[in-house]
């Protein structure tokens, strides 16, 4: 599944549209910036509800697909301007880091 | 009494979010053309370069401090300041191993330079010095105060690495006398929404990550000491610091 098909299936709002036809083979939440730093797989959507600008440096630094910020967080204007200035695929959904990651098992990641 | 104007927080070239013209030398001189009396060198989890910034300092008739902003565990930044530079040395080799091994990635955080005080490159920092090391909140205090050091929760005002942002309280079980603010407008505001801050002295930092930007001094405090001799004024900084004078 494509981030561009991840974000339709599961309804994910768009804030930035990054690599939308980069592969998404993994899910990875966490919001302990230097955990996911070091754990997070490369290829994977990464669920957070962390929204300040480093998220885009880690999210870059982990070559996550894209990011999906989880239960209705926005992110902070630094966090949306690093995002558009590397191209860092960024979505956002009302949804709990638990439904999101439920379904998009169930959709086969 | 003295009229001291100071900046706690600074960042230099070693931090790999600061800008590479950012040398404890540079740092100095635009120190001094801001109107600081003291600065303190605070990058994250090192105090490699403190040893050019005294240096540089003394060359500009500014009182250095060293220190570093510490990440913890929980990402919760803590500034940590000594008293003298070789007690900063010591507590930096504490807590180089306690940091994690993750390389630090050029391209997107810059390089993180240790320089002498005429910006020469003595060597580049591998492992990337912004990201938590292991040690947990509760352990920092006794172990900086272990190396003669005082410390207290960073830019509390801020969301990013901000004591408040990430626990939503002060635990009273960690042991701060302190915390600094970003915005000195924000205290008001934090007073009444943090009920547990008033008994906290608030001190300003600027975490000014590039030398050019450093704002103009406005924060002070007085202390009774010829400002002349940096070894007397620190001296007398720690001892009101430590009494909770300041």
């Amino acid at each position: 599944m494509t981030v561009e098909e991840l974000a339709q299936t599961f309804s994910l709002e768009c804030l930035v549209s990054g690599e939308i036809t980069r592969q998404v083979q993994s899910c990875y939440i966490g919001d302990l910036l230097s955990r996911v730093m070091g754990q997070a797989p490369a290829g994977c959507v990464w669920i957070t509800i962390m929204t300040n600008s480093n998220v885009c440096a880690v999210a870059t630094l982990a070559d996550v697909a894209c990011i999906v910020l989880a239960e209705g967080e926005q992110p902070d204007a630094a966090l949306l301007d690093a995002a558009m200035a590397h191209g860092v695929g960024l979505y956002r959904s009302d949804r709990s880091a638990y439904m999101l990651a439920a379904a998009f098992a169930a959709g086969g990641i | 009494m003295s009229r001291l104007y100071y900046d706690f927080h600074v960042h230099s070239c070693l931090s790999p979010c600061a800008e590479d013209e950012s040398t404890p030398q540079c740092l100095a001189g635009f120190g001094r053309l801001c109107g600081l009396s003291l600065m303190a060198l605070t990058d994250h989890n090192s105090c490699k370069n403190c040893p050019a910034f005294f240096q540089a300092a003394a060359a500009y008739g500014l009182v250095p401090i060293a220190g570093m902003e510490l990440e913890t565990a929980e990402e919760i930044h803590v500034v940590c300041l000594f008293e003298t530079l070789a007690e900063a040395v010591a507590f930096d080799q504490a807590v180089a191993i306690r940091r994690r091994r993750i390389p630090n990635r050029r391209d997107i955080f810059g390089a993180q330079r240790v320089v002498d005080s005429e910006d020469c490159l003595l060597e580049e920092e591998p492992w990337l010095l912004a990201t938590a090391t292991e040690l947990s909140l509760q352990e920092v205090p006794a172990l900086v105060s272990a190396y003669g050091g005082i410390c207290y929760p960073a830019h509390i005002d801020r969301t990013a690495n901000g004591i408040l942002s990430i626990l939503g309280t002060f635990p009273p079980e960690v042991p701060f006398r302190y915390a600094e603010l970003h915005s000195p407008t924000q205290a008001q505001h934090l007073l009444q929404q943090y009920p547990s801050l008033r008994d906290k002295r608030l001190l300003y930092g600027s975490d000014t990550h590039a030398a050019a930007m450093l704002p103009e001094a406005t924060a002070y405090l007085e202390l009774d000491v010829p400002t002349d001799d940096a070894a007397a004024v620190r001296k007398a900084l720690f001892s009101a610091l430590r009494e909770g004078k300041v």
